[in-house]
């Protein structure tokens, strides 16, 4: 298929589906309060700019979402950095990865909530836990996977100490790994941030919450697709920078 | 002999696996002159390359010694040039060669400079910017050598670095070696399986046999250079060198 006939063909899609969605409430079909039909959500997209909640949640979101994917990568790739190099920290820390990995990041909230409070601190730590596992066992693993021979280059040329090691050889080499791990947490950040943020620390989801408690389903769905741009907005974003780190690779 | 930079001395190495002692040197002396060109041959699996990493500091002997008469103050006595260049992908070429500078106490500028003379030297200016991705296997040996000599060595290791190549490019650089050793007066110690490419370089022949691998064979090429590919007297030392390596493996 040409590039042409896949786009006309997924554009084509999309407004099928514009026309199912908003054809199903304005038959009767379904409650328009269960399902605001999609002509409603510019107009309410709007309103939420117009009286500055939009800015507002998106910021408070925002501002939880790069802290926290901050704090989890950079814990992430730190610990397994320090894990996929040393034997005896990855020895060390092998039963207590096993017995806390399976925990969800969602169980944390309860502790969330007694130490930081119902506060932005709390929703940063809940998806700062998410990314942190995704990051760390990428790391480990692209640690574990870097060519032997190059760390030997690195020691034929008298760099012998743990740390040009790792500046030399482990982390340029393993930062493909590394990023793929990032990449994946780009994603499941922004799933911690609503849930986060439903317990009612404020930005989107706390929004969310609010909006559907009053059925205002139309704002549910402006938020819905504000988060899906921003994702897509940060994925795209990403995925330039991850090109321009590895344009060494072939 | 010149006055050796190199000396080794009943150097012996096994490895232990499952219990099992493998002895792949035993007892092994060499001594490499101060700008002499030796090569050492043998069979794959006699322990060529093992020497290397020895002297390279990539392998511990179980005994013997390695004493190093090299200049005072050379922060690095040898470079290794790997079989496969092993350069580092996310590196530019130019970055590639000043890699064993870092640390030399080199500014940035002064180990760049350094690094782009090395590749003049190796005939490798315009590629300077390239990623080792988008070199040839000759180019990305080149680079290899050019690394290696940057960090100026008392003593230039190689391990068949030319064998992964075609047989043109091969020569090419075999003739390539010989004018950057004239031009650098460097001591190299080069290993090899192929015996043309042996005698075509070599000052002294080295033959590596047996198992514990020992010197079985120690024999100088006098033929002057710039030497002609296939030169008589080369082709005498080749049928001798080669009488020596069948006939040690006859003995075996
Ligand atoms: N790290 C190692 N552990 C165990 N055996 C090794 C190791 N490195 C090399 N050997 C063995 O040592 C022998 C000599 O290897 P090598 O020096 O690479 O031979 P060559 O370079 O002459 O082909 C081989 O039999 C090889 O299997
Ligand atoms: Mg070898």
């Amino acid at each position: 298929m040409t590039r042409f006939a896949s786009t006309s063909l997924a554009a084509a899609g999309l407004l099928a589906f514009l026309i199912f969605w908003e054809a199903m409430p304005r038959l009767g079909l379904i409650n328009p309060a269960f399902l605001p039909p999609p002509s409603t959500i510019p107009p309410a997209f709007l309103k939420e700019i117009r009286i500055g909640v939009w800015w507002e949640a998106v910021a408070a979101s925002l501002s939880h979402y790069i802290a926290g994917l901050a704090a989890g990568a950079g814990a992430g790739i730190a610990l397994g950095l320090l894990v996929g190099m040393s034997h005896i920290a990855e020895a060390a820390t092998a039963w207590i990865v096993r017995l806390l990995r399976p925990i969800p990041g969602l169980a944390w909230v309860p502790f969330a909530i007694i130490w930081f409070g119902v506060q932005p601190e709390a929703a940063v730590f809940i998806i700062a836990i998410g990314v942190f596992w995704i990051v760390f066992f990428a790391t480990q693993g692209a640690v574990r996977s870097v060519d032997r021979d190059l760390i030997e280059v690195a020691q034929a040329f008298g760099f012998r100490s743990g740390w040009s090691r790792l500046t030399k050889i482990v982390l340029p080499a393993a930062t493909p790994g590394i990023l793929v791990g990032v990449r994946t947490a780009l994603g499941q950040a922004w799933m911690a941030v609503v849930a986060a943020e439903i317990f009612g620390v404020h930005g989107v989801g706390a929004r969310m919450m609010q909006a559907s408690s009053l059925l205002s389903t139309d704002i549910v769905v402006v938020y819905m697709l504000t988060m899906a741009g921003l994702y897509g907005l940060f994925d795209t974003g990403f995925v330039a920078l991850q090109g321009w780190l590895l344009r060494w690779r072939p | 002999m010149a006055e050796p930079v190199i000396d080794i001395r009943g150097l012996s190495l096994a490895y232990e696996r499952d219990g099992h002692r493998n002895v792949i040197l035993e007892g092994l002396d060499l001594a490499v002159g101060r700008g002499e060109f030796v090569v050492i041959v043998g069979e794959s699996g006699v322990g060529k390359s093992t020497v290397l990493r020895v002297l390279i500091g990539l392998a511990r002997p179980s005994s013997g010694t390695v004493r190093l008469d090299t200049r005072p103050g050379c922060r690095t006595p040898m470079a290794l040039v790997f079989q496969d260049a092993r350069l580092l992908p996310w590196r530019r070429v130019v970055a590639n060669v000043a890699f064993g500078l870092e640390g030399s106490g080199l500014s940035r500028t002064q180990r760049i400079a350094k690094a782009r003379e090395m590749l003049a030297l190796v005939g490798l200016s315009d590629y300077a910017d390239r990623w080792p991705h988008q070199l040839s296997g000759g180019q990305r040996q080149r680079v290899a050598i050019a690394r290696a000599l940057a960090v100026d060595p008392d003593v230039l290791l190689m391990d068949e670095p030319f064998s992964a190549l075609d047989s043109l490019t091969r020569e090419g650089l075999q003739d390539e070696l010989q004018r950057i050793q004239g031009e650098t007066g460097k001591t190299i110690l080069f290993v090899t399986h192929d015996i043309d490419e042996a005698v075509t370089l070599a000052d002294r022949v080295v033959v590596l046999a047996g198992s514990p691998g020992r010197v079985a064979a120690d024999m100088a090429i006098d033929v002057t250079r710039p030497r002609r590919r296939r030169d008589g007297a080369l082709l005498d030392a080749a049928r001798q060198l080669r009488a020596e390596l069948s006939g040690r493996s006859a003995e075996l």
